[in-house]
């Protein structure tokens, strides 16, 4: 590899991006995603770029180095770097700096390894495919060291394994390795920590910092997450709609926004808002789709809300010594018990809203689906309303689901794509044989009234809907048959920023108005802080703490509830605003 | 490992019980008197038909009929022709040139597969992706009798490249242009696998994140495209194999290749009910045996695939 890095003059910039505009050539035209974007990294310098899905902050960094996919095209403008124009290069000469010049770490570590390679074979390709080892042996050696800059301790002997047999964590460790391999003087990291539990979180990114620093790599970090990007870089760019709609410090960024979609970012962001969400029903309902959203200027305090709350009356729900038991096979007919949930005590007061929070194996999911029925409990009893769910014949099991309804995670999966919206929604009143044709017919009205949406999206297909609205329809059916309590599993973690403010303050308006009574399952702690009175923490299926949400946040008495809270990218950063 | 492959073999008892008694029953239920069959334009006498009617059992019900045939083949005797041969010695006779023919064929038509898929899905919608397509689907539309005579008439009679007939010498290169034939006839739909699920894999982000580490398109197609893609055409290609397996037929027939197949055609023509019966068996276990090699090989190139 050349050493020219070191004697650079650091006033000139590695990377210089001059106007640069991309395009996909869609089955509806061509598609500009970017319009024109100039900026510039110097040596060492982390820079962040943040906005939402369909900003074009993806295309811009997988266009540096012709990543894009095969129906992406750079149309105009410059990508300077080492004197050269990368959009004008060769194939030859982009392999030659892909790599060796500028790693590349991609967004979802699940997908971005290939799953029929053993992952020291994948990462002895990244060594030897830049001549950074002259043989077998050496690539060995150095991509074990690779692995171990990259926080893998026992990389030695995990070179065998398979992609499968690692967590996301550690499969994300493996692509920072991978990208960081020939030691180059750009490293692109394309959201490389969103699909990852916040504590691991934090983690990667203090070791992506520590490692960039110390060999002066500059940083291109993708982020939708603003706190987490101003946390983080130097320079923050805000796209939006495929332009720079914002860029400077970090801080003056956060504290001092000029651009207005900037703002609305900051006021969306659950990690820099503080307080418990209230209901504003009436900036839903007239404020138009799509309009801003304060989270920040919403928050008030509940205590009034929860106060009044039915604490006389048999609570919501009320979990008692709930445990699973699942068996895993270990090969042949050998099975292992393992205890996913391990005697659960909690209780949602009517109307109010619980949080559920942990990491992903905590068994928080596993109590939602033995609430709803859709798993058996091993011990335990699940009251709700003071009725025994676990021991339900199927007439009052039908009945019962009726009362409780769940919104799940993805928006694009949960609704079956062949069904209008209108039958999407009417489904559970034919089921439950809830009226008259013509009366249900009213009923899909009502809920698309009640979720803001118009009347007439009931005659449209999901694939129509935004990510957003699609998840308004999830709820509307969770609302059609009148439940009295809503089980929301992870049901803003797909959303983007802007919208999941949206989808937050329309959950929140639903409870004050028919007084529902949710359990929050989510990872979140920044969301559960805008959203839940309790909250539960969940730690290898056990609750290591519960109380109350202001109390937990400003005292939390385990070290894994600390270690969540600390993780929150960007809790810490004074607003100016 | 083992405990599946002896789950998969257990598996496999009722499929040859219930496919044994099936083709035992449509020949059992054949019209025509097999001991008149054997006597030709003569007629036996009472006595004798009745002797060799006791003698192959003919004189008891179906079902025990069934039963001594099922427990004469589980103790190695398959029974003989009607020419006094051994069905067991025909067997070994006729399977290893099927065996072969179907090898040749298959490995024919997997390599053809593979490539032309692999370059038609990397240049999606050019030329050469439309030209295989057209090909591919002329010569799965043409029936596999006119393939052969076609190929009989221009290589071997028009040019001399090959003998018309296969006859009794069954070597490679004598049998190389039926195996070409049956593999042309055969590639089109494992081809169409091929190019779609490299079509679908070069998309996939590993195949982008090979690209950021550096390495050239010559590497990341065969390395994390190719291999990827395999499993569609592996298990297509297989049951291909498992049909050659059972004798291709018409092929055999037209090429005059002592296989299974024309062996197979000419017992049932004559009503040889025994020959059929323990032909059929043999195959049944030969196709289950394939499937489950099958099986065990997706885990080779899948290391996600694991039997417990």
């Amino acid at each position: 590899m050349t050493q020219e890095t070191n004697v650079t003059d650091y006033a000139e910039p590695l990377v210089s991006i001059k106007d640069l505009e991309i395009g996909f050539q869609t089955g509806n035209g061509f598609v500009q995603a970017v319009k024109g974007v100039s900026f510039d990294i110097f040596p060492g310098e982390t820079v962040a770029i943040v906005g939402e899905s369909g900003s074009g902050k993806s295309t811009t960094a997988t266009g540096i180095i012709d990543l894009l996919p095969s129906n992406g095209r750079i149309t105009g403008g410059s990508v300077m770097f080492g004197g050269k124009d990368l959009t004008k290069a060769s194939k030859k000469e982009i392999v030659e700096v892909r790599g060796r010049e500028i790693g590349y770490v991609p967004q979802d570590p699940m997908s971005n390894l290939n799953p029929v390679w053993n992952v020291g074979f994948q990462v002895r390709e990244a060594v030897l495919a830049n001549n950074m080892a002259k043989s077998k042996k050496d690539a060995d050696k150095r991509a074990i060291e690779v692995l171990q800059e990259a926080g893998l301790a026992d990389a030695e002997r995990r070179m065998k394994q398979f992609p499968h047999q690692f967590s996301g964590g550690m499969r994300q460790r493996v692509l920072i390795g991978i990208g960081l391999a020939a030691d180059p003087k750009l490293l692109i990291a394309d959201e490389p920590t969103s699909a990852l539990d916040v504590t691991v979180q934090r983690v990667i990114l203090d070791h992506l910092e520590s490692l960039t620093r110390e060999k002066n790599t500059a940083l291109l970090l993708i982020t939708h997450d603003l706190g987490l990007a101003a946390e983080r870089a130097s320079k923050v760019i805000v796209m939006y709609q495929g332009k720079i709609a914002e860029a400077g410090p970090s801080l003056e960024i956060l504290q001092n926004p000029q651009h207005p979609y900037t703002k609305r970012l900051i006021a969306a962001a659950p990690s820099l808002a503080s307080q418990r969400l209230k209901s504003t029903k009436v900036s839903v309902t007239e404020a138009p789709q799509g309009d801003e959203i304060d989270l920040a200027a919403a928050s008030a305090h509940r205590h009034a809300v929860v106060d009044k709350a039915d604490h006389a009356g048999a609570p919501a729900i009320e979990v008692k010594d709930l445990t699973k038991v699942f068996s895993i096979r270990k090969g042949g007919f050998r099975s292992e018990p393992f205890t996913a949930v391990d005697k659960v005590n909690f209780q949602v007061p009517r109307g109010t809203t619980m949080a559920l929070v942990g990491e992903s194996g905590s068994g928080k999911s596993t109590v939602a689906k033995m609430v709803l029925g859709l798993e058996t409990a091993t011990e335990g009893e699940i009251l709700i309303a003071g009725k025994d769910a676990t021991a339900l014949g199927r007439a009052e099991m039908l009945e019962h689901r009726r009362r409780m309804q769940p919104v799940f995670q993805d928006p694009y999966g949960s609704l079956d794509p062949m069904r209008s919206i209108g039958a999407i929604i009417r489904e559970p009143l034919d089921v439950h044989k809830v009226g008259d044709k013509k009366s249900r017919q009213q009923r899909v009205n009502e809920v698309l009234d009640e979720v803001a949406l118009p009347r007439m999206i009931a005659s449209r297909y999901p694939n129509e809907l935004s990510g957003g609205q699609r998840q308004r329809v999830a709820i509307a059916r969770a609302l059609a048959l009148k439940p009295d309590v809503v089980i929301l599993d992870e049901a803003v973690s797909a959303l983007d920023v802007l919208v999941q403010a949206q989808v937050l303050q329309l959950l929140a308006d639903l409870q004050e108005e028919l007084g529902l009574t949710y359990l929050f399952i989510t990872h979140d702690l920044a969301v559960v802080r805008v959203v839940a009175d309790d909250v539960a923490v969940m730690e290898r299926g056990k609750i290591v703490e519960k109380g109350n949400v202001e109390e937990i946040f400003a005292n939390a008495k385990t070290e894994y509830t600390q270690k969540l809270l600390d993780a929150i990218p960007g809790a810490n950063i004074p607003l100016g605003a | 490992m083992l405990m599946y492959v002896v789950r998969r073999l257990l598996q496999a008892v009722p499929v040859v019980i219930g496919t044994t008694f099936l083709i035992y029953f449509m020949v059992f239920s054949m019209p025509g008197d097999p001991i008149l069959a054997m006597f030709g334009d003569k007629t036996p006498s009472p006595a004798v038909y009745d002797a060799l009617a006791a003698q192959y059992h003919l004189d008891q019900p179906f079902i025990v009929q069934y039963g001594l045939y099922m427990k004469d083949l589980f103790t190695g005797n398959l029974g003989t022709t009607f020419s006094g041969e051994d069905v067991g010695t025909v067997l070994a006779r006729t399977f290893p040139v099927t065996l072969k023919l179907a090898a040749m064929a298959i490995t024919f038509e997997f390599i053809t597969a593979v490539v032309l898929g692999l370059f038609a899905g990397l240049r999606k919608g050019k030329l050469f992706d439309n030209i295989t397509l057209v090909i591919g689907l002329i010569l799965m539309s043409v029936p596999i009798f006119v393939l052969c005579f076609i190929a009989q008439y221009f290589v071997a009679i028009k040019w001399g490249w090959a003998s018309p007939t296969v006859g009794a010498d069954t070597s490679f290169s004598n049998m190389l242009l039926p195996a070409i034939v049956l593999a042309l006839s055969l590639f089109t739909t494992s081809m169409r696998l091929m190019r779609g699920t490299v079509i679908d894999t070069r998309s996939r982000d590993w195949v982008r994140t090979a690209y950021a580490k550096g390495l050239p398109a010559r590497r990341v197609i065969p390395v994390h495209v190719l291999r990827n893609s395999l499993i569609p055409v592996v298990t297509n290609s297989a049951a291909n194999f498992g049909v050659l397996m059972v004798g291709a037929t018409v092929t055999e027939g037209i090429f005059n290749i002592p296989g299974v197949g024309n062996t197979l055609y000419q017992a049932i023509v004559r009503g040889e009910g025994p020959t059929v019966v323990s032909f059929v068996t043999v195959m049944v276990l030969a196709y289950v045996a394939i499937n489950i090699l099958v099986d065990l090989l997706y885990a080779v190139l899948d290391p996600r695939i694991r039997y417990a």
